[in-house]
Order: C-alpha cells, then structure tokens, then sequence
C-alpha cells in the first residue's frame, strides 16, 4: 500500500470496500511507487502490473541489463511427507523421481482424457519436500490427486513466500553484487541458498524469458528490503521493474506457452476439446511413459500412437504486419483452413515476425499462409503472408545456459 | 504361464456365479473368500447357540436363468414358498399381499393394486433385456451392444404408446407420489414403499430413483414376492458353490487377499495376480474382484495406480449402508397380534410418513425417533435354523446411519436395539420375555465383519446416478477397469445389488467375449 | 357478436407472448384476464402508496433476448438491467459470504473463506456452464413425443441426440448422472465449507417441494442459474419498474398487432361443443367465441376448474389432478423506510446492495427447513432469498425509501393444524421479519408496510395451485415430453382447438416467454399460418 493509500483509508476508516480490494504484493510498496502509468491489471486476486512505464523499454531491460518481474501472485504449494514424491509422480506427466535435491523441473499435468490442466513447476527442497509452483490455483485438484497418498501434508504458500524473477544479461552480476556469492556457479535448474537479513533467500536459476535469469524466494516480511538491496546493486545495471505484456514479448520469443492464449486449462473448458494436450502443445517431450503411472497415461499413450491433433508451431511470417488472431490456410487463396494463431508480436530483438499457432497436424508439412488484419489510419487492410515454420525458439542466446555468465 | 485363468476375489453369490461360468467355459478358477464359508451376506451363521441366521434373508430375484444355467437345482437349490407380505397395523387391522392380491384394504384400493401391479410387472418385463445383459458403452461398443437399447426401447414401445408415457413418467416418481395417486389405504402405501427405498438414502418422497429400484426387484417370475429357499439361503449358497466346484472351480475360504498385483512396463499397468494375507502371491490371467468399488479400486489395488477423476468418481459413490439388522434368538414363537401364522415378511411402518421421517432423523446421523421394520421369522419356513420350539427372529431396521453423530458406542447400539424391540413389542406383546439373546448389527459391524464398505448391502447405493451405465461409474460399468486384466464382478456393477446374480453373470460374460 | 381467432385466458407473461405472436401472425385475439391488472405473477402493484412491489416473481434471468428484440420489448418500455453481487448469510449471525461482481475479489472472498472451494468454484461454474449451455438449446422447441415418432418427434430427438452427443462420453454421463442426483450430492464434490455449498445449493430448492438432499434438486439448481444477462450465464437480472414491466412490455406488442386485452374477466368454463373447444364463458355469464382456445393457467386448474370432466376424454381429468403442483413458497413484500444494515456486511458499500441478499445458512439449515414443510409447519430459520430493487430501480419506491422482496422456502400450502387463517399468516410474516432482523438489527424499525403472502394467497390472487410458482414441479416425470402429461408436451390438449400455453408446459417456470411462443409456433403450424416465433439465439455457444 502506498503512503497515499493509507492516509486515504485512514480518513474514511473503516473502508468499506477494503474486502472487495485486490490483495496487495509484498512487493507493491515498491512498485507501486514505479508504476507511475498506473497500468494495473489482476492475477489470481493480487493487484498486478500490466506495465511501468513503457513495454518495449520494459523488454529491452530484460534483453539489454536487467528486469524484475513480481511472481508473488503464483500459486505455490509444499508438498511434504514420505509419500509426497510418489503423489507428484503420478499426478504429472514427468518423473519426478529422478528430480535430484536442489534441482527443479518443468512439469504439466493432465486430466484423465490427458488435456493439460496446467504447467508450472516442481522444486525438490529435500528428500521428502517439494514447491510446485503453477500459474493458477491448484488446490482442488492436488486434494483429488493426493487421494490415496495418506503420509503428506499440503500447504498453500502462495501468500507466505514472496517470489521475484530477476532477468536479463546483467542478472547475475546484479546479484552479485547484491552480495550472493557463488551465484554464478549456480547451473540452470539449480537451487542455492544464502543468508539475508538474518533469514534465508532462496535463489533458483529459473525464469519465463529464454535469457539468463533468476528467481528469488523469500518470506514476505523481507520482501522490501531484499528489493532495496537488489534495486542498490542492480542501479548501475539500470534494473527496472516489468509487467505482464513485457514477460508476454519474451516468452514468446522463446516459445514458451501461456496460459489463455496457447492453452485453455482443461478444468475450465466448457467445450468438448477445446482444451489441449501436451502432444499438441509441442510439450510431448515432458510426457515420460517410461516411469510408471501417471495420471491420463492411458489417453496420452493412445494420442502419442494417433498423432495429436494439433501441434502448437513457432511461425516466422513474411513482412512486419502482426498476425494476432490470425487464421491460418494451407493456401494463398485461403480456401483451406488449417489453424489458428495464438499468439503474435514482431520481435524487436531479432527483427522478425513471429507467432505461435495451432496447426492441424498434417498440415504441418505443406504451405502455411496467415490471413492478416491490420489497419492504416483507421482504415482497415488484409493480407495473406507466408509462413515459415521456424524449429528453433526465436530467442535463445548462449548466456542463458552458461555456467558461469558472462557479467553482461 | 500365469497359475489361474481368473483368480476371483470374494465367495459371495456373484463371486460364486462369475466363478461356475468361467470355468464352464474351461478356464481354470480360483476362488479366494476371506470367511471361513461361502456367502458374503448371504452366509448363514450361528449368532447364538443352535441359532442360526443370514444377514440377507430372503430371496425374491434371483436369476431363474442363472438357475438354469448352472444347475442350482440339481446342486440342491429349491426356491421356496413365496410369502406373504402383511403391513401391520397398531389396531390390529393388518394389509396382507399375496402375490397381485391384497386384503385389508378397500375394494377400491384391492382393485387398483391388482391393476397396477399387473402394469408394475409389464414395466419390469420390459426392463428385463436390461439386467441380465452388460450396459453397452456410449460410443465406445458396436452396434451390436447398442442394440440392448433399442431392444428395450422396443419393449417398452411394445406396451402402446399410452404405457409407455405411463412408464417414463412413473420411473422417476418418487414412490409417495406412485401410492397416492393409487392407493387410499396408509399401511398399504407404507408396505409397498419399503420394497423401493430400502438400503438407500432415498425416503418415499425422493423424486427419481425409488420406482426403478422397485421395477428392479420385481424382476424375475415371482413379481417381486418374497421366499426362503429350501435350507435357508445357505440352500442357494451351497448350490452355486457346489455348482462352481463341479465345474471344477477351486474354493479357498479363510484366504483374505492383501492386495491386487500389478505390473507395468511402458506400454502401461497389468493386474497380474493378488498377493494373500499371508504373503502368497498367485498369479493369474485377470483378476477378478466380487468385493465392492470402494474396497476393490482403493483397499485392493491403490489409488495410485488409478487415474485422478475415476477415484475421485468411486470415492463419491454413495456407499453408505442405511440399515440395522436384528436378530434374535426366541424361546419361543412370539404372538403378533392379529397375525394367524407370522411366517411372510412383517412390516412395521404405519404409514409413508413412517419411512419418511425416519429418515429424516437418519440423514443428519441420528437414531430414527421410531424405526421402520421388516421382521421375518425364518425358523417357522426353514425350522433348523433354531431349536425345536424355538425361532429365529431376524429384522432389517430403517434407517439407521453409518455415520452415527457422536459414533456407535455401546450406548448408541443400546438405545436402538431399545427403541426396535420397543417398536416389536407394540406389535407383538410380550416378545421381550422370548428373547434368549439378540444380535444388533449397525452398518459399521456390517462393514467390520463382512468387509463391505459402508455397511452397504448393495455395495453401491441403487439410484439412477449410479445405475446402468453408471454403475458403480463410467470406465467400469463394462466390468472391465482401467487396470488391463482387473475385473470387477460385485453388487457395485450393473445391475446391482440383491442377491440376483445379474453382476457375476454379466461380467462372466463380458470376461468370455 | 364478435368471434375471435383466439382467446387466451389468462393475462401472464406467458398468455400474452403467446396472443403477442399469434396477433403478429394476423390472428384476430383477445387475452382474458380474471384480475383488474395484467401480468399474472409478473406483475408490479402499488400495494401502500409509493411502493411498487413486484409482489409474485421479482428477478429476472430467463426471458428468452431473442423474443425480447423480436417482440420489440425495449420500445415497450422494458429495460432488464443485471445484478452486481449477493451476499449470502450464515447461520452464525455476522458470517457471510460476498459474491463480489468483479472475477478478483470473488475470488479473494472465497479462498478467504476456503482456498481449495476458491479454486473449485472455477470448476463449479465451468460446469454448470456446460449443463445450461446444453438445455438452453432446447428452452424455444417443443418437445418430441417418444411414444409417436412422426417425423418432426424424430427430428427433435436427433436434435436432443446431436446436443448430447457433442458433450463427448463423459460429460454425457456426468450430465445425466446431474439430471438425476441431489444438489447436495452435486455440490459435495466441489465444496468444503458449508456456507459456500449452502449458498451454491440454494437455487436448486427455490420453487419446488424438494430439499437440497432430493434427488432433482441439481437440475432444479440449474434451471434457476442457466438463464443469462446479455450473455453472461448465471446473472439475474432487475426489469426496471418491476416485473410489471415485462408484461406490461408484452402488452404493448399484442395491442401493436392489433390483439385485445380484457382484464375483470375471469373465465368460468371453456366452451365444448361437438369434441372441439369454441370459446369460453366468463364469470359474468358472458359468452366469448373463437375458432381456438388458449389457456394459460396451470394444467391443474385448466382441467379440474375451467373446464367439465365430461367435455374430457377419459383419464384427463386423473392425470390432471394428479399433476404436482405443491405450494412450498411463501413471499414477503416489505417497504421500507430506509436500507437495512446488515451485520457482516461493509458499511457504505455502494455496490454491495446492487444485488441480492441469500439467507441460506449451510445445506443442513436449508433440508431442516424442509423436513418442516413435509410436517405441515414453517421453519423458523427458513431460506430468505431477498432483494432490494429500490437500492438501484428509483421507480419501485418514494426516493430515499426502500422496496424489500423476500421469498421464502418454505411454506406450505396448508397447516398441519388446519388450513391457513390472518393470523397464522402474520405468524408466518413475523418469522421472516425476525430471521432478518438477527442479521440487520433495527430491521424492523424500518417497515412502513408489510404484505405476507403465503401458497393460499398466492393462488387466490393469481390462480396458481397451490401458489406453486412454476405451475407445476421441475421434477423428470414433468419435465420435456412428460410436461404437463405424457403425450400432451405440444401445447395442443385433449380437446380439439384447445392449447395451453404456460409454464404447465416445456421448459417450465420462470419468466422466460418460451413456453407462450413455443405454443404460438405450434397453434400457427396447425392453422397453417406462417410461423411467427423466432429461434433462439444461442446456438453457435
């Protein structure tokens, strides 16, 4: 809450729309104070920046020094207890029982038909503890997936543990010079921990951007004061803070999926599927059907033998006019309707036109071409561009899997 | 080689009956049963001694095909007399039904229930092709299995356009609203009720599920009627498990099985065997589980191996049991007032209301204020079941929770077996002064001693949700469960509960197929 | 004397819809209406000088929008505005439950209350969706007949059938598995806390002599919430000026097409000759002919009262009064000097009074007000579902003053202890009046006037039996070809020339329209007159 806040709510205490208000970050003192455009948006009930100042200039901290993206509002769960790693195991698609003490891992989890709930991620905090982390809540169905697994406790710690990604080039040497030393020793996936404020911060070597980047765990009522002390180191670096459509850009380009727009959450579709599989997602690599079972094994087992559907596809298109919710044809004359966009953006770091969309699979082979809309002083314009299908993410430098990075 | 063809898990009526098909049908069986005899709830056992007594106490839809099939009857089994039905009355003015007939009642109402119940009968003749028969998957199966509903589609287009509207508007009537548009007389409406809420969390005036279950238990050629078999129902217990053993099934009784074996490899799960209370592992092609949903898919097998939303599915299943069983050990035949010869079944609930507010009392997990009752004395029809000049009293109490506020202590079993021999004894005065001993059992000694989950005796609660296609939920309606190679063969599948045998029979022949 | 096309007895929503559509199609009609206003129970009276009390129904979610933009509605002067947010009341005083408008701080009220029933609720209304979505789709057809099969019967199935199908198997199951079991057992597989599964479980016994515990009482739960404002299903919505203003919108069409309206004219008997329906005899001896009869009263009272058992064939007369129809409502109309305060509820909340207030308590509360009923007596913690129109409609009420509408479930028709009297009536009253003020203290410091109405009153002044509000129960034996009676689901009756056009008929109650149109389609197939209706537009969801 900022200064002005409070004297406001003092003045006509008490508020009577204090329930109805969006839970605050603990971080939103901070930056609140930054977001002097006002641009909030909403995250599972937590007040959330949609941007700061400007999104390009908020992208190009993350490809050019160093951002922070507040990922408070995640949803983030312990699950502790002998028989915590087996309940994991069976509810996501991967083996999480190869997943090492110190190390996380990306994961899905699917419905017994095998449509993807969610994605997010497991942490391996000890032997027998682990964090998921997802983009929404969880709860009702880790209760469903935890039945038959009695020796285990989970826990909601969305509001007891504030989280901030740290990302882009200068990542680590901000953090270095925060004082966490040996940070750069920490490899992709990796957890470390370090002693602050006479606590302990939790760093993992995570992120939503494709760069080098980190991700800082710590209880909230540190939360302030760990900002302060990143913001001091990482001022020469000029660390700004970025929102929403600022992580969109990024992730896109290194072709990470988002939740709304590559996926509908399976519990949440009302339409027989609309909904999506990891096979359709292009995410068949998280699918392990060597481990034992797993929840929707069976009809993901079935899907892997057909063939999906769709496959989620990176498209490099012709020109420079965004494809945002675009169809795509397999033929100039857009006879033949083959798929959808998901997602568009021209990428100023690589000077390309890029998308995700969902093409029908066997159409994957053949002529793509993207119906675009785009408008000129009002007045409103069509084309039919040509798409490339690109097998790599648009953005992916050498820096984010180094060990150690370069210090910028 | 695998030790078995099918190992089957439980030696009850529908365990034995799967068990005599598979193995007419030349697989090698085994049938593992954790008591020391065959039966499950049908197992007659001595509660006191020379006393002897089943929890399940009569039969009145056993499957004539099944009958046939296996050759019950060569093996021993008689179907009784059918009984009379009598609802008794506080002055004296009993109903009495025998078969389409009733006395006791107005003309008007006397012809009404010989009309009505000749349609009752046509309904459940139309049903039939739906019992005996696996419930077809919804676009899973070919045309072929579709067929079972076009055939009772037939059946009921069969009856004329006007009987068939009256069928798919009375199905899901509740029963009060069936009777009163019938019948004038309390006791009458009270009677017939019984046979269509029993064992469930339904009272008269629950909307969809009390006529069906009604139509369901009238299957079968004695309408609905009641009867003790030759032997008590050990004579039909003996008979399918000699039946089973001539067809060269192996019975093993006093074998609790600990679990369900599985093993999996990349293309998937297989349940290869069981693992015994001692430790043996036994190995077979399938198993085969007689045991009820909840105890098959979690205390068996494991959640684990299980996909999230079907265990949540079996996991939700009604499967709490909702009736007391009494019996009582007599020095002597107790005088029911008004009553000739007690030797039919004997209901105790005055009217609709009598049901209905018992249940009332039930549905928050309290004793019901006044117990509804059906008494039966099964030693005047099967007379060695008590000493010479002595009898057996045995009498199912509704509705008794599960889950009893405050949990079933000794005071809590003392307090209803108080208030049912209170409710007996307005009934029959004096009845006290007989009793050599008395045996309560709520649903949780049902559920303790006979391993049945809720004390249910249907296994599942019978209602529309968890019927037919349903039952005990998709993905194992077909017998078949999402474990390659597991079974299931129980009062939990389709078509339910009651010792009928439609379960072992369906599912042997879905495991043939 | 003049001979009409059609006369529609009764002035309801559905009576008028029905005249609206034939009199469009060119049919010479005239609507008879038994009181001195039009509107049946959706109506708005001024029953104390400067209320206006939507005393019958008074929300609005069902009414069908393609009716509302085919008829014009909005020139008529209808305005259907939503609802904001309810808060719904525990049984402990001071425990409620927000349902904020806005998707964030719904969500934070609930994961306050419960973070697993926070994150189930997502699900809960994805579902539910789903089920409305489906049995939207059949709200402007008429039922097919299973037991004739003429080719549209097989049309209309394989329309039910294709619906179905595109559910995929499993939702087809858990749909009918949700068409048959008890809203408690529905809601116990999404929600732990009580008040939360008590709130959600609600809708699924307002109307019907059924407990939360019934079997049906989830479709019933569904037929209350898969109406929809503007497209957002669930909301409910406010007519401003009432629900007056919906008949008195309808009104205005029949009378733009050139229909007639007489009110005071209560219908003493239909006419029979020679098998055919040729008219109606009002109260006053006059006698009124036209080519067919609509009626739009209940199927009870269309075929025990308006008309002879001899003019029936056979057995009409036993369906009819076997059909159920069970008052188990009661409603209470109170005006109100100022906004009551209630207790767990943010003072000052502008937004808050915008929609309604649920006094539910947990599921248990609700059934033992049911247990009640079954007894012959009312609870005295009942279900209240209220609302206060004047909070956002200035038409309803003197400015600055309020309108308060209460219905209650339950409340039976009759008394265990004999038929109802004033006084057992203002008992009754005052048992709603004490249960809100426990929860708003000085409650009843605010009334101006009060206006009880329980199941006797309800049919004495609008003629529904037993004041059942859905003209019949919304169990499976009543609902699609079973509504009225099985063979009779097409709006034509028994009697030659003779239809009905009420919620007695499919889909049912609530202020829908659909049931006055899908009679008017049929009514103008059987004249051969082009039809009039307008599909629905919720197809392509």
């Amino acid at each position: 809450m900022t200064a002005e806040e409070q004297s406001l709510r003092h003045a006509t205490a008490p508020d009577p729309y204090a329930d109805e208000r969006l839970t605050l970050s603990p971080f939103h003192a901070r930056q609140a104070a930054l977001n002097i455009r006002e641009a909030w948006s909403e995250w599972n009930g937590y007040r959330f920046a949609d941007y700061y100042y400007d999104v390009e200039y908020e992208y190009f901290c993350i490809r050019n020094t160093v951002g922070t993206y507040d990922i408070s509002p995640m949803q983030k769960y312990h699950v502790e207890g002998p028989d915590a790693e087996a309940m994991l195991d069976r509810m996501v698609t991967r083996d999480v029982t190869k997943l090492k003490e110190g190390r996380v891992t990306y994961v899905c989890w699917c419905t017994d038909t095998g449509r993807m709930i969610d994605d997010g991620t497991i942490f391996r905090l000890g032997p027998e503890k682990f964090m998921l982390t997802c983009g929404s809540p969880s709860l009702a169905w880790l209760k469903k997936a935890r039945f038959g697994f009695d020796n285990l406790t989970i826990t909601d710690m969305t509001d007891n543990i504030a989280g901030l990604s740290v990302q882009g080039p200068c990542s680590c040497a901000t953090l270095k010079a925060m004082g966490l030393d040996g940070i750069d020793q920490l490899k992709p996936f990796n957890i470390a921990y370090f002693d602050f404020a006479g606590s302990q911060l939790m760093v993992s070597r995570t992120g939503f951007t494709g760069d080098l980047g980190y991700e800082l765990w710590v209880e909230p009522q540190l939360a302030l004061q760990m900002w302060d002390a990143l913001y001091a180191a990482g001022e020469n670096y000029g660390i700004q803070p970025y929102g929403e459509a600022a992580t969109n850009m990024a992730r896109l380009e290194a072709g990470f999926i988002m939740p709304d727009m590559e996926f509908h959450e399976a519990l949440k579709t009302v339409h027989l599927n609309h909904d999506q599989s990891p096979f359709e997602l292009n995410l068949g690599w998280l699918v392990d059907f060597k481990k034992p079972h797993f929840n929707g094994r069976r009809a993901l087992l079935e899907e892997r033998e057909r063939g999906p559907a769709y496959t989620l596809t990176k498209l490099d298109i012709e020109g420079n006019k965004v494809a945002e919710g675009s169809w795509i044809y397999a033929d100039e004359g857009c006879s033949k309707h083959v798929g959808y966009v998901t997602s568009a953006m021209w990428s100023p770091a690589v000077k390309a036109n890029i998308a995700l969309a969902m093409i029908k699979t066997e159409h994957l082979k053949g002529e793509l071409w993207a119906e675009i809309y785009y408008d000129k002083e009002l007045r409103q314009y069509e084309k039919i561009a040509r798409c490339t299908v690109a097998d790599k993410p648009f953005w992916a430098p050498d820096r984010a899997r180094a060990t150690p990075p370069a210090d910028a | 080689m695998s030790d078995y063809d099918s190992i089957i898990i439980g030696a009850g009526h529908n365990g034995l009956v799967c068990a005599a098909y598979l193995a007419r049908a030349g697989q090698r069986v085994l049938v593992l049963e954790a008591a020391a005899e065959p039966g499950g709830l049908a197992a007659t056992r001595e509660f006191h001694p020379g006393f002897r007594v089943s929890v399940a106490h009569t039969l009145h839809h056993f499957s004539r095909k099944i009958v046939q099939e296996l050759g019950l009857t060569k093996h021993g089994y008689q179907p009784g007399e059918l009984m009379n039905t009598t609802g008794l009355s506080a002055d004296g003015q009993h109903v009495s039904i025998k078969g389409n007939l009733v006395k006791g009642v107005s003309s008007a109402d006397a012809e009404a229930f010989s009309e009505y119940q000749a349609m009752l009968q046509k309904f459940a003749a139309a049903l039939e092709p739906f019992w005996m028969k696996t419930m077809p998957r919804i676009g899973k199966n070919s045309l072929k299995e579709m067929l079972t509903f076009a055939q009772v589609g037939l059946k009921l287009r069969l009856l004329g356009a006007d009987d068939m509207r009256e069928f798919f508007r009375v199905a899901s009537l509740p029963i009060r609203d069936l009777m009163d548009e019938n019948y004038d007389s309390d006791i009458l409406k009270a009677v017939l009720s019984w046979d269509a809420v029993i064992g469930s969390t339904q009272a008269p005036r629950s909307p969809n599920n009390t006529v069906l279950s009604m139509l369901y238990r009238m299957t079968g050629e004695s309408g609905g009627a009641h009867a003790i078999p030759a032997g008590g129902m050990a004579g039909l217990v003996n008979a399918l498990a000699a039946a089973a053993e001539s067809q060269g099934v192996e019975l093993r009784y006093g074998s609790p099985v600990k679990s369900i074996a599985v093993e999996g490899d990349e293309n998937g799960q297989r349940a290869t065997g069981v693992v015994l209370g001692d430790g043996e592992r036994l190995t077979a092609e399938r198993v085969i589980s007689a045991t009820d949903p909840k105890r098959t898919f979690f205390d068996l097998l494991g959640a684990r191996h299980l996909e999230i939303e079907f265990t949540n599915r079996i996991r939700r299943l009604r499967t709490d049991g909702q009736v007391a069983k009494l019996h009582l050990a007599l020095s002597g035949l107790p005088n029911f007032s008004g009553v000739d010869q007690p030797d039919g079944r004997l209901i105790i609930a005055p009217q609709m209301d009598s049901l209905e507010f018992a249940w009332d009392d039930a549905k928050f997990g309290r004793l019901p204020e006044q117990p509804a009752l059906e008494v039966l004395i099964p030693s005047l029809r099967e007379p060695g079941l008590a000493p010479t000049g002595q009898h057996v009293l045995s009498a199912h109490v509704m509705y008794v929770p599960r889950s009893l506020e405050g949990g079933w202590t000794e005071t809590a079993k003392a307090e209803l077996q108080g208030k049912v021999m209170q409710t007996l004894a307005q009934y029959a005065p004096g009845i006290e002064d007989l009793v050599l001993h008395a045996e309560l059992l709520t649903p949780q000694d049902l559920e303790e001693q006979w391993k049945v989950t809720g004390g249910h005796w249907h296994h599942t609660e019978l209602a529309m949700d968890q019927m037919l296609m349903m039952r005990p939920t998709y993905e194992a309606a077909q017998h078949s469960t999402p474990i390659p190679g597991l079974f299931i063969c129980g009062a939990g599948c389709h078509p339910g509960g009651g010792v009928m045998g439609g379960p072992g029979h369906n599912a042997a022949g879905e495991i043939l197929r | 004397m003049k001979r009409y096309d059609a006369v529609i007895i009764g002035a309801g929503h559905n009576g008028l819809t029905n005249a609206a559509y034939l009199a469009k199609a060119g049919l010479d009609v005239l609507v008879v209406e038994k009181n001195d206003y039009i509107g049946g129970a959706a109506v708005s009276r001024q029953m104390t000088e400067g209320w206006w009390y939507s005393s019958c129904s008074y929300v609005c979610s069902m009414m069908r929008q393609s009716i509302h933009r085919d008829l014009d509605l909005t020139r008529h002067g209808l305005i259907l505005v939503p609802y904001l947010g309810t808060v719904n009341f525990g049984d402990q005083v001071g425990d409620t439950l927000m349902s904020y408008h806005a998707e964030g701080p719904a969500y934070n009220a609930l994961r306050k209350r419960n973070p697993h029933d926070a994150d189930a609720m997502f699900r809960f209304q994805t579902d539910l969706n789903r089920y409305a979505q489906l049995i939207r789709k059949t709200l402007l057809r008429t039922p097919p007949d299973p037991a004739r099969m003429r080719p549209r019967d097989i049309q209309e199935l394989l329309f039910l059938a294709k619906e179905f199908w595109s559910l995929g198997e499993r939702e087809l199951y858990e749909y009918v598995r949700f068409f048959t079991m008890s809203a408690a057992d529905f809601l116990e597989d999404y929600f732990e806390d009580e008040l939360i599964k008590g709130a959600m479980a609600s809708p699924g016994i307002i109307g019907t002599a059924l407990g939360v515990y019934s079997p049906g009482s989830a479709y019933i739960l569904l037929h209350h919430v898969m109406g929809d404002v503007d497209g957002s299903i669930g909301a409910w919505g406010l007519a401003r000026g009432g629900m007056g203003a919906i008949s008195n919108a309808i009104a205005g069409a029949v009378k733009q097409h050139g229909g007639e309206i007489r009110t005071e004219a209560g219908v003493e008997q239909i006419i029979v000759r020679g098998g055919k329906a040729v008219g109606v005899a009002l109260e006053s001896g006059e006698e009124i002919y036209s080519d067919i009869v609509v009626s739009n009263l209940d199927a009870k009272r269309t075929f025990t009262k308006v008309m002879d058992k001899k003019d029936l064939p056979p057995g009409i007369y036993e369906k009819a009064k076997n059909f159920k129809i069970r008052g188990s409502s009661g409603k209470v109309n109170i005006a109100l000097s100022g906004l009551p305060k209630f207790i767990g509820v943010p003072e000052g909340n502008r937004y808050i009074n915008r929609g309604g207030q649920g006094f539910c308590g947990s599921m248990g509360t609700m059934e033992r007000a049911y247990d009640c009923w079954k007894r012959g007596t009312w609870s005295e913690d009942p279900f209240i579902e209220s609302v206060i129109p004047s909070a956002w409609d200035p038409t309803v009420a003197p400015t600055g003053q309020h309108w308060m509408s209460n219905f209650i479930q339950y409340c039976p028709p009759e008394l265990a202890d004999g038929p109802w009297t004033p006084e057992k009536r203002d008992a009754f009253g005052q048992t709603v009046v004490n249960k809100i003020e426990r929860h708003a203290p000085g409650f009843k410091d605010l009334i101006v006037h009060m206006e009880v109405r329980t199941p006797h009153e309800i049919e004495n002044e609008v003629g529904l039996t037993e004041g059942n509000i859905f003209q019949g129960e919304l169990t499976i034996d009543q609902l699609l070809f079973n509504r009225p009676f099985p063979g009779y689901a097409q709006y034509r009756m028994p009697v030659k020339n003779m239809y009905m056009c009420g919620s007695s008929t499919h889909p049912g109650g609530g202020v829908s329209s659909a049931c006055g149109a899908n009679a008017a389609r049929e009514i103008l197939m059987d004249l051969k007159r082009p039809n009039t209706v307008p599909e629905d537009d919720c197809y392509d969801e």
